[in-house]
């Protein structure tokens, strides 16, 4: 019989629990709070919701203002449904590209797997927003892309990239196709061989038994890439920000604007629980894959 | 047929990875370019490294910068090792369904959300309790708080590899359990640890959004003071400073990957040994 840790145990739950529970999970609660105040002009820059008279009664002073400002100005709604086109389309692509990618590093021999991981781990990790820097290098006007093409006489004006949906829709691929091809392989490398050779000496042909054996025992995989792909899409700030023209108005670029240009923190609040709730559906899918992952 | 498909996957491979660096290699050279003008190509020169030496602003939010991803790794390292251990060694506790939502929910967590979030908290313990102040502590716990999740993922699955027979058979001999677990399963998961460690440097180092939340108006981090100078356009120094960083994070992260892989080796090696 193994000796149970039982009074150790709660020093080691408890400092991650109480930690993560004051750190990422009340900051909702008080987000949410704030969502129902009114911006003021003092320090911090919104009304008490909650406070007490000098006869000690609770006094809640409860608005819904900011909701119903959210539902009223079109920014709002475009800016939503433009960052989930977006994100939906920039996963799908990645998709497309992450798939045979994994496909191809799954099944290359053992000794080189390694290293094509490292390969593709290395800008997943490297400065995110450098990254996206280095990318203007290429698409802007006078960037790399445009004086290649002009150099070599197959075109005869600068495309016209930055400032564009194009520009966006590049930025994100390029920044999150790592985190397609990760979840991927790590289903790919998994799947037994001996099924494909099953399916071929049953007489299928390999395009069949891809679709029939590899992409259903993938799905998992396609499922938790394409949701660390979407997720953080739909409320990327940079990719927008500095690629996007004023026309690629992203939820993200949206929230950012209200707190850092209108200083309206209580709006600012709404936008992201409101975006929250948009989420909560994605975020419950994409934990649920993981946690059958990772208990396979 | 199947050389056919093998030549269509290398090929999307091969496309995908020069999509992935042709940027930051383009970057890199560009960086060399005496020319002011960024379209220009006026000879190779390291003017522009030397240029940064003199740039006060830079150097003291790339302090700021050290700093904060210095604190902040090592306690998203201890936090997120204890939770790992918490996941994996035990079955059943009160709250463990809540402790593996809150490890994996900031990997997909958009930043913009966080960052909001965490300083709508800051501001409201600060009238509350009166701490923390906004700047370097607070820059520091947002930090803690998404790094931890990636310990955490790392730590756990080799944890999960980790055999469990030694650290039972040192308890079967006498040993608390507590020993056992730092004599044997803590030199098994260390390389885990020493490369989760590195990787949350580099994400602390490389972070824009959340900490232009939380840092209030006195503490400016690097990623932020580049930000403001890279919304103005693309500008040599800047290409120094990003090539630099660039080369630093990816010796950090080869070494992260080196330490992962040898102890695989090790692993699978003395796993061949042991069967023999």
């Amino acid at each position: 019989m193994k000796a149970p840790w039982r009074p150790g145990r709660w020093l080691i739950i408890l400092p991650p629990l109480i930690f993560l529970l004051i750190f990422f999970l009340i900051p909702f609660v008080f987000a949410f709070k704030i969502s129902f105040a009114e911006a003021a002009p003092r320090v911090p820059p919104f009304s008490d919701v909650i406070s007490f008279t000098s006869d000690h009664h609770l006094r809640l002073a409860v608005s819904f203002g900011n909701y119903r400002y959210l539902l009223t100005d079109e920014v709002y709604g475009v800016a939503y449904l433009y960052s989930l086109r977006t994100a939906f389309f920039s996963t799908l692509i990645c998709l497309l590209l992450g798939y045979p990618m994994a496909y191809a590093i799954a099944r290359s021999p053992k000794s080189l797997q390694g290293v094509l991981l490292l390969v593709i781990m290395l800008p997943f990790w490297t400065s995110f927003l450098l990254r996206v820097y280095a990318l203007e290098g290429i698409i802007r006007d006078n960037g790399f892309l445009n004086t290649l093409l002009l150099h070599l006489g197959l075109i005869s004006h600068p495309l016209r990239i930055m400032r564009t949906s194009v520009a966006v829709y590049l930025g994100i691929i390029y920044s999150y196709l790592p985190f397609m091809v990760l979840p991927l392989f790590a289903t790919l490398e998994k799947l037994d061989p001996t099924l494909l050779e099953a399916a071929a000496d049953l007489g299928s042909t390999p395009r069949r038994a891809f679709f029939d054996v590899t992409l259903p025992l993938s799905l998992p995989g396609v499922i938790a890439g394409s949701m660390l792909v979407f997720i953080p899409a739909v409320g990327e700030f940079v990719i927008p920000s500095l690629l996007g023209g004023p026309n690629n108005l992203m939820i993200g670029r949206v929230l950012w604007d209200e707190f850092f240009s209108n200083h309206d923190w209580p709006v600012a609040a709404a936008v992201a629980i409101a975006f929250l709730m948009l989420l909560v559906g994605p975020i419950a899918i994409y934990q649920y894959y993981n946690v059958k992952q990772i208990e396979a | 047929m199947e050389k056919r498909s093998s030549t269509f996957l290398l090929t999307v491979l091969f496309l995908g990875i020069a999509l992935l660096y042709l940027p930051i290699l383009v970057l890199i050279g560009y960086s060399f370019n005496a020319s002011p003008l960024v379209n220009v190509w006026g000879g190779f020169s390291i003017a522009w490294y030397g240029e940064l030496l003199h740039n006060r602003q830079l150097l003291q939010a790339a302090l700021l910068s050290l700093e904060v991803a210095l604190s902040a790794s090592t306690g998203a390292v201890v936090l997120g090792t204890l939770a790992a251990v918490a996941l994996v060694r035990f079955a059943r506790f009160r709250g463990r369904l809540l402790l593996t939502g809150m490890v994996n929910a900031p990997l997909v967590m958009p930043e913009i959300i966080t960052g909001i979030t965490q300083l709508l908290l800051f501001v409201s313990m600060l009238q509350l309790l009166g701490w923390p102040h906004r700047g370097f502590t607070t820059i520091v716990l947002s930090h803690i708080t998404f790094c931890t999740a990636y310990v955490t993922i790392t730590v756990q699955s080799r944890l999960q590899a980790a055999d469990r027979s030694l650290e039972e058979a040192a308890m079967d001999l006498g040993s608390s359990p507590a020993r056992a677990f730092l004599e044997i399963t803590l030199p098994i998961i260390a390389p885990a640890i020493v490369s989760s460690w590195l990787l949350c440097f580099t994400l602390s180092l490389d972070d824009l959004v959340i900490s232009s939340f939380v840092a209030g108006p006195g503490a400016s981090t690097l990623p932020m003071v580049i930000y403001s100078k890279v919304k103005l356009g693309v500008s040599p120094d800047i290409n120094a400073l990003a090539s630099l960083i660039v080369c630093a994070v990816g010796i950090c992260i080869l070494t992260a990957g080196w330490l992962m892989t040898r102890s695989d080796r090790r692993r699978q090696l003395e796993a061949q040994l042991a069967g023999r």
